[in-house]
């Protein structure tokens, strides 16, 4: 019961928020739900929104696991992201032939390198105790140019059949397939939940790392392995990200995804200093992003002036999250009730032992 | 103080509590795990607030907003756990959050720091880090910090409870010190003897009402224990009965446990020690005497550096407390916030944790197993909380420790390690641990026991491992188990 309120009110303030935006929106224009068919899929804001926010609701995913049990952000995502979707564009273009086969061959083998990059990244964080920001922020300086090199040429393109069906839609599915894909991970990644102790022993490691290991909790372990999921996640990411563009420009793939996916963590009412989590909260605080994002675009605020609103956006949202405003609204409801208690007492006293007295019964009423 | 209220979402933590404090005197504020001794002191210094009642100051009513307010208004305040910060020296800590100025004079603010520590007989230099002094001098530091800020009411919660013998009488002179200053002292203790010792007068609360407020020199010590369990004196003499139980071990039964030579990195000398089937043995000696190493070292919890370890008779390696679980070993370590909690997981996730990496990472249990656990626990050990979905940091100090004594349990170890396990934990939930000791033993459990309380050990143990300077000076059993036979190895021994 209190589990479910607490988590009730995680998620309820990216939800409303989420809420607000969205009637925003209709103020704007009414048809904002409306859904078009076009070539037999569907398009219209909402399917915008959850084809444009997969990659960032992928990211935030491994973003929660990895500030859970770390007690810190990875916040080279996004450049692990160009590096991943490098190796998968090389692959698919030296293959010869762009097959199902040789698509599948090259995401997998970028799920490695994913992999790979979250060893690294986890090494430093668990076993050289290194500071995750600071020990993500090497491969953050390092990683377009590794990405570059791996390409061996600016932007090479991707430009086919298949890969564009991946990016945008296949023929007969009515939905466009970056949503399919995310839905995919989403579930397959509750499965990943539901049948281990991943969720346990992240927030043990994460809330108390010197009483989780005395409960035979290997913490190096665990935080080595959350770094990896999140190497995973950055391939699937990179893999959505160049499949939907059709080429791959190392320098502005995903470009500062990886402060959304650190926000979009913190929306979700995740606290950054690790322990507990809710992946839920996540999800909904990535897909507000995305909402907010189109809003202001929609609003026809200048592109190059976006960030600036969105900023604002933020802050205001932040602080209503904050403890400090949680515990005074906590407060304030309280004293409501507590006023509108007293104010029955207080009539019930009075028709004890000071009857007749007409200003105390005013009093009362007024306070009712 | 009074008709103090004060509810938390579920709990009623104070109902009408009042509560008066004269000018230079040791006011004794006694009563069980989740009577309100905590709650009420948070409220008296500001870190909460009332619901209902008022706090009235040399007649005046006053109402504090913040801690800072509080010590404004000379209520200096030293709480059970230190709240100081382990990673600043002990000047800054001294001083931290006192300045009004934006510079400070780091060289004045050494000099008054060693006065103010000489002055008060605390072993500790300015410069050295918090975290490097003992949880007893880092418990006078928090003293001396209040003491130094010229308090008018000084609250001491729980400050003996960390401390040894000598300690606490160096403490006691203080506060006579600061009585006859005219200082008004609250003194939480659990410790009878040193609230009777110490105090003029003795307030006692339960489950958050006011009991009563009586004169020490008028209230018998029985009467007292009675007014805090709410009981008859029936538990009492329970405890006196307990006293003479002999506990059931034989020195025929077969080893559990052996080890030779067993070192660590945390410094205890290399040591022999082994524990037989139903065993209850205990490690006493003074505060840092490597008591709480020794255990440590058995469990791998600290770096093992060497020795041969045998579980019922069978070589094996402990390198990481894993590898103890697995061979049913469990630990109860001595720091409760530090090692044992999970301050923000539930008490089910708390209770379930043990056993569910025993099962392994890919074997989840069901919410609904994993609910049957907490429940079955919560009531064989009587644990208050308002739900099995609440986080255990905001359970009381006892029942914390409850729940990390139900996730052992849950584990039916064959080796039970229980470091400190009654620390800052009222008379009868001491009692209750106690019995559950005896009858684990009973029921064949291996038990290691350690109480910073020699009359406890005594009690529950048929074997003592006496320490000093981090290694064994002896071992005393049968008729030897006596205090004036502990004081006398520890004096005698280790030369």
């Amino acid at each position: 019961m209190a589990k479910m309120k607490a988590r009730g009110f995680q998620v309820f303030l990216p939800l409303s928020v989420l809420a607000i935006l969205i009637f925003i929106n209709l103020i704007k224009g009414a048809d904002y739900f409306s859904i078009s068919i076009i070539h037999g899929a569907l398009y219209g804001n909402i399917p915008n929104i959850l084809f444009g926010a997969s990659e960032l609701v992928i990211l935030s995913i491994g973003m929660t696991l990895v500030t859970s049990s770390s007690g810190g952000q990875d916040i080279s995502v996004g450049v692990a992201a160009a590096i991943t979707s490098s190796v998968f564009v090389r692959i698919l273009l030296s293959a010869g032939g762009i097959t199902w086969m040789t698509i599948l061959v090259a995401f997998l083998a970028s799920c490695v390198v994913g992999i790979v990059i979250g060893t690294f990244n986890g090494a430093l964080v668990a076993v050289f105790k290194v500071q995750p920001m600071v020990a993500t922020l090497i491969l953050y300086t390092a990683g377009r140019s590794i990405a570059f090199l791996i390409d061996g040429r600016l932007s090479p393109v991707i430009a086919n059949g298949l890969t564009s069906q991946i990016g945008s839609v296949i023929p007969g599915i009515p939905i466009q397939t970056p949503i399919i894909l995310t839905a995919v991970f989403i579930v397959l990644f509750a499965v990943l939940l539901k049948t281990t102790n991943l969720k346990l022993y992240s927030q043990a490691v994460g809330n108390n790392q010197k009483a989780a290991r005395l409960n035979g909790i290997n913490p190096v372990r665990i935080k080595f392995l959350t770094y990896m999921i999140l190497g995973v996640c950055t391939a699937v990411a990179g893999f959505i990200a160049v499949t939907k563009a059709g080429r791959h420009d190392s320098v502005n793939l995903l470009k500062f995804v990886e402060m959304d996916a650190i926000l979009a963590v913190a929306i979700g009412g995740n606290a950054l200093g690790g322990g507990k989590f809710s992946i839920s909260g996540s999800i909904i605080g990535a897909y507000t992003i995305e909402v907010l994002n189109r809003t202001l675009l929609r609003l026809e605020v200048d592109p190059e002036a976006i960030k600036a609103f969105k900023a604002v956006f933020i802050i205001i949202l932040m602080v209503l999250a904050s403890p400090v405003v949680r515990e005074s609204a906590a407060k304030g409801t309280r004293w409501v009730r507590s006023r509108l208690g007293g104010a029955v007492q207080i009539q019930t006293a009075v028709g004890i032992d000071a009857a007749g007295l007409p200003k105390s019964d005013i009093s009362a009423k007024r306070e009712e | 103080m009074q008709g103090i209220c004060k509810s938390f979402p579920g709990v009623r933590a104070l109902h009408n509590v009042s509560f008066t404090l004269r000018k230079g005197e040791v006011h004794a504020l006694m009563g069980e795990n989740g009577a309100g001794k905590s709650t009420l002191i948070k409220v008296m210094t500001g870190v909460y607030g009332k619901d209902a009642g008022q706090i009235l100051v040399e007649g005046k009513a006053i109402h504090f907003r913040s801690p800072q307010d509080a010590q404004d208004f000379g209520v200096g305040t030293v709480y059970q756990e230190i709240t100081l910060c382990p990673n600043l020296t002990v000047a800054e800590n001294m001083f931290i959050g006192r300045g009004r100025y934006a510079f400070v004079n780091w060289r004045r603010m050494k000099e008054e720091t060693t006065r103010l520590l000489d002055s008060l007989g605390i072993p500790a230099r300015p410069t050295q880090a918090l975290s490097s002094c003992s949880l007893a001098v880092q418990q006078m530091i928090a003293i001396a910090r209040a003491v130094d800020m010229d308090c008018k009411i000084l609250i001491l919660d729980e400050p003996t409870s960390s401390l040894d013998e000598d300690e606490v009488q160096k403490l006691f002179s203080l506060m006579r010190e600061l009585k006859s200053r005219g200082v008004g002292i609250v003194f939480v203790t659990h410790f009878l003897d040193q609230a009777y010792e110490i105090s003029d007068r003795i307030t006692v609360l339960r489950n958050g009402e006011f009991i009563g407020e009586y004169d020490a020199s008028s209230l018998p010590q029985f009467e007292l224990i009675s007014k805090m369990m709410g009981k008859a004196l029936d538990d009492v003499s329970q405890m006196k009965k307990m006293k003479k139980h002999e506990p059931s071990a034989q020195d025929s039964g077969e080893p559990v446990f052996e080890a030779t030579g067993l070192s660590s990195a945390a410094g205890v000398r290399p040591f022999d020690f082994t524990i037989r089937k139903g065993e209850v043995n205990g490690f006493t000696g003074l505060l840092g005497s490597g008591r709480s190493e020794s255990v440590r070292a058995i469990y791998a919890a600290d770096k093992v550096t060497g020795g041969e370890i045998k579980v019922n008779g069978k070589k094996v390696k402990i390198g990481e407390p894993i590898h103890a679980m697995k061979l049913g070993i469990g630990y109860l370590p001595e720091d409760r916030k530090g090692d044992g909690i999970i301050a923000d997981l539930s008490v089910r996730d708390n209770i379930i944790l043990a056993l569910q990496v025993l099962k392994g990472f890919f074997k989840p249990f069901s919410r609904k197993q994993a609910e049957g656990f907490a429940d079955e626990y919560i009531k064989r050990l009587n644990i208050k909380t308002a739900s099995i979905n609440t986080p255990i940091k905001s359970l009381s100090g006892g029942n914390q420790q409850k729940v990390i004594l139900a996730r052992w349990l849950l584990t039916h170890p064959e080796y039970l390690i229980l470091d400190e396990p009654t620390r800052g934990i009222d008379v009868g939930t001491k009692v209750e641990i106690q019995k559950l000791v005896l009858k684990l033993a009973e029921d064949g459990v291996s038990v290691t026991f350690i109480s910073s309380e020699i009359e406890e050990m005594l009690r529950t143990c048929s074997r003592l491992i006496v320490m000093k300077d981090r290694a064994i000076v002896g071992e005393l059993t049968g008729e030897n188990l006596t205090e004036s036979d502990v004081m006398h190895v520890i004096a005698g021994g280790g030369e």
